[in-house]
């Protein structure tokens, strides 16, 4: 290449001075060759030559300020080279112009500044059809999870199930039971309460091979094992099993049982979800089983499941067919409307419901959303009901700085701006830690009056 | 007590009650804390796992395993950075005791030689599981040897051997010698919280510990073996804690609920 191109030497430099030439037309260099002084508002720092040849124009006068970074400086074709010059360089600006070039036209002259390419979209698939006439069993979340797991180890040996009272004390909600019984206790594997260790270990195990499902006792503690406060935790584990390219799936039950309070009954969903590399963070609503534990395994990526506590003994029909397998990302419509939209998932869809059966007796024609899946968040589903709304309105227990909610209305804002007649309403947990007395614990959590009058605020009803 | 009261600061775990009552504080305010009460001492707000009391010096009541050892690490920072003379003393269980933060504060209290006393209160199962299933070496007294700090196992169940190691341990840690670590032998007698049946160890264990180690059933029979109480002044004496706690739990029933407008409250401090 004849060109020479103004070079960064830092990874934030975008321009410098050229503030000495040490070559001068007709001179033949060789590889190593200082060339130029450049001034950064760090250093001065020489210029090498990379190639042999001769010096044919120097295109920046020396003591030209804010030469941008990737403008072309001097040309040194090899010889034999054409003396040519390329084309950019031939109407390259003046030297003392070189300043005012647009910041769009630096960058597409230079190849380490190019754009972001966009970033692939995620496909959800949708969910299975179901055989006609098939049998639906009620079943709790608890059996659900249970047997979910249990299928997994039947069908796989590198599967082993570890955590804080699985085994012997069949686990601490009664979520493992029978598992030590029926595979051993060298897949199903009580833990010190050390959930660092643990979970560091698993993942560890997982880049070796084997599919670790980690059990933590109360989600919450991980969390402020890591800071105290309530910085998203389970990010950097997570984050190295996703490399790893192998699967593993952690469990984490969300509690906000009576009479917690603060240190372990609070809710940090959106923490886990705003992490890249977790695929999926599913918080479950209603009982899936096999959708419990085949995603994760079938996806080679760690998946963290928020399993609300107040819900392992709540019931829904499941479907009695083998591998019946739910699809992660993809949001359920659980019923249908054109008036107005309301999102949830998890414990808010237990509001967001009730809210809704009475909304309609009262004929508000309500779309309601099951999320589902928190990352991949499923963008589609809502957007699109939105623009048939225009009016969303979305439900959740944890708090409203940088929730879910803040995320989809983000979303609503730059995908379907021109199709809302309100603004997005949030109905969240109150901005408080979770109080311990009774009345203020449920003061601070939502209610299907807030849904209500949301629903009717977006819809200017009285 | 073997610490000075209102001067040494005191951090516990979630089992929180008796560090309260033995600080002196109200039996009202900690039981109306359990019910969430507005006269509780945390204004039943905190509950159970989170009394505080700034006056005593008492830092809580902290719900995450194995927090206190670090948390209680920083007063003995305090002590050491103003010279006051206090000291430290930090309790937590034989679970919490395999948890990392716990090494890393103990690495910190001996390397700065901070008036800490660590409490490992090891009552043989962290939740159902016993130490032996959870702990590579379960005398958890040699858990400082690595950072060179000294530890003691004490017969949790005599008070007589508790206050003499808490008060060995305590000079030491207040004469400026460092860290110091206690273990704390004792056993609980009812599951770890109440939907644990406690399936994981016989009835007689339980039994056995009851009838043979009962801490207060030894002080008994000791005050009447050497003619320090009679059976009717010991009589006299627990109807006088009954009626305290009656008078609790009383209070706790009827004072009510903390006003609506207090789900704003104390969420940071006003200047």
């Amino acid at each position: 290449m004849p060109q020479i191109l103004m070079p960064a030497l830092s990874p934030t430099m975008e321009e410098g001075k050229l503030s000495k030439w040490l070559v001068k037309v007709g001179d033949s260099v060789k590889s190593g060759d200082v060339l130029a002084e450049i001034e950064t508002d760090k250093a001065t720092m020489e210029v090498e030559s990379v190639d042999e040849g001769v010096v044919k124009e120097l295109l920046v006068a020396e003591g030209t300020d804010a030469v941008k970074v990737n403008t072309p400086i001097a040309l040194i074709p090899a010889e034999g080279e054409t003396a040519e010059a390329a084309p950019a360089a031939k109407t390259a600006p003046e030297p003392a112009e070189a300043p005012v070039v647009p910041a769009e036209k630096a960058a597409e002259a230079a190849p380490a500044a190019a754009s972001v390419p966009a970033a692939p979209k995620f496909e959800a698939q949708s969910d299975p059809d179901l055989p006609e006439g098939v049998e639906m069993v009620e079943m709790t979340v608890r059996r659900a999870l249970n047997e979910a797991m249990a299928e997994e180890l039947r069908r796989d040996k590198d599967v082993f199930v570890m955590g804080e009272e699985v085994a012997e004390y069949q686990g601490a909600y009664k979520v493992t039971q029978n598992l030590l019984q029926e595979f051993g206790p060298e897949r199903i594997i009580d833990t010190p309460i050390t959930e660092h260790g643990f979970a560091g270990l698993a993942v560890g195990a997982a880049f070796a091979g084997l599919k670790p499902i980690v059990e933590f006792m109360t989600g919450i503690l991980p969390c402020r094992q890591s800071t105290r406060s309530s910085t998203p935790p389970p990010s950097s584990f997570i984050c190295r099993a996703a490399k790893s390219l192998r699967p593993w799936c952690s469990v984490v039950p969300m509690v906000w049982r009576r009479a917690l309070a603060r240190s372990t009954a609070e809710i940090i969903r959106p923490g886990t979800a705003t992490y890249p590399a977790s695929r999926s963070s599913r918080p479950i609503a209603r009982p899936t089983p096999r959708a419990c534990s085949r995603p994760p395994f079938a996806l080679p990526n760690p998946v963290v499941f928020l399993e609300n506590e107040i819900l392992y003994g709540s019931t829904g029909p499941v479907p009695k067919v083998d591998d019946f397998v739910l699809p992660i990302g993809k949001a359920r419509i659980a019923c249908k409307g054109a008036d107005v939209t309301i999102v949830s998932f998890s414990m808010g869809m237990r509001y967001a419901t009730r809210a809704t059966e009475k909304l309609v007796a009262a004929g508000v024609d309500v779309e309601l959303i099951d999320l589902r899946t928190l990352r991949p968040l499923d963008s589609d589903t809502v957007i699109e009901s939105v623009k048939k709304t225009g009016r969303p309105v979305t439900v959740e227990e944890g708090w409203p700085q940088g929730g879910i909610g803040s995320e989809l209305s983000a979303r609503v804002m730059e995908q379907a701006f021109d199709y809302l007649d309100a603004p997005v309403m949030r109905v969240t947990g109150k901005d408080v830690p979770m109080p311990y007395a009774a009345n203020l614990e449920k003061l601070a959590l939502p209610n299907v009056d807030e849904v209500i009058a949301a629903v009717n605020a977006v819809t200017y009803r009285s | 007590m073997a610490s000075e009261k209102g001067k040494d600061a005191q951090i516990t775990g979630y089992r929180d009650h008796g560090h309260m009552l033995v600080m002196g504080l109200d039996p009202k305010g900690v039981m109306a804390e359990l019910t969430g009460r507005r006269g509780g001492l945390s204004k039943g707000k905190g509950g159970s796992m989170h009394m505080f009391s700034n006056e005593h010096r008492f830092y809580g009541g902290n719900g995450i395993v194995g927090a206190q050892a670090s948390l209680g690490t920083g007063p003995g920072f305090a002590a050491k950075y103003k010279g006051d003379g206090s000291v430290s003393i930090a309790y937590f269980g034989d679970g919490a005791a395999n948890q990392g933060r716990v090494y890393e504060s103990f690495n910190m209290a001996k390397l700065w030689n901070l008036p800490v006393v660590f409490i490992i209160e090891n009552n043989k199962y962290a939740m159902g599981t016993s130490i032996e299933r959870s702990s590579a070496t379960t005398d958890f007294s040699k858990r400082g040897a690595s950072f060179d700090i000294p530890g003691e196992q004490v017969d949790g169940m005599d008070v007589r051997m508790v206050y003499d190691a808490a008060k060995r341990a305590i000079e030491h840690a207040r004469s400026g010698k460092g860290p110091f670590i206690l273990e704390m032998l004792t056993y609980r007698y009812r599951g770890h919280s109440m939907s644990d049946p406690a399936k994981y160890r016989t009835k007689d264990e339980v039994t056995k510990y009851r009838r043979e180690r009962d801490p207060i059933e030894q002080i008994k029979a000791r005050l009447l073996a050497e003619g320090y109480a009679t059976e009717e002044s010991l009589k006299a004496t627990e109807s006088e804690i009954r009626a305290i706690v009656t008078e609790a739990a009383d209070f706790a029933t009827n004072d009510p609920e903390p006003d609506a407008s207090q789900l704003w409250t104390d969420i940071t401090i006003s200047a």
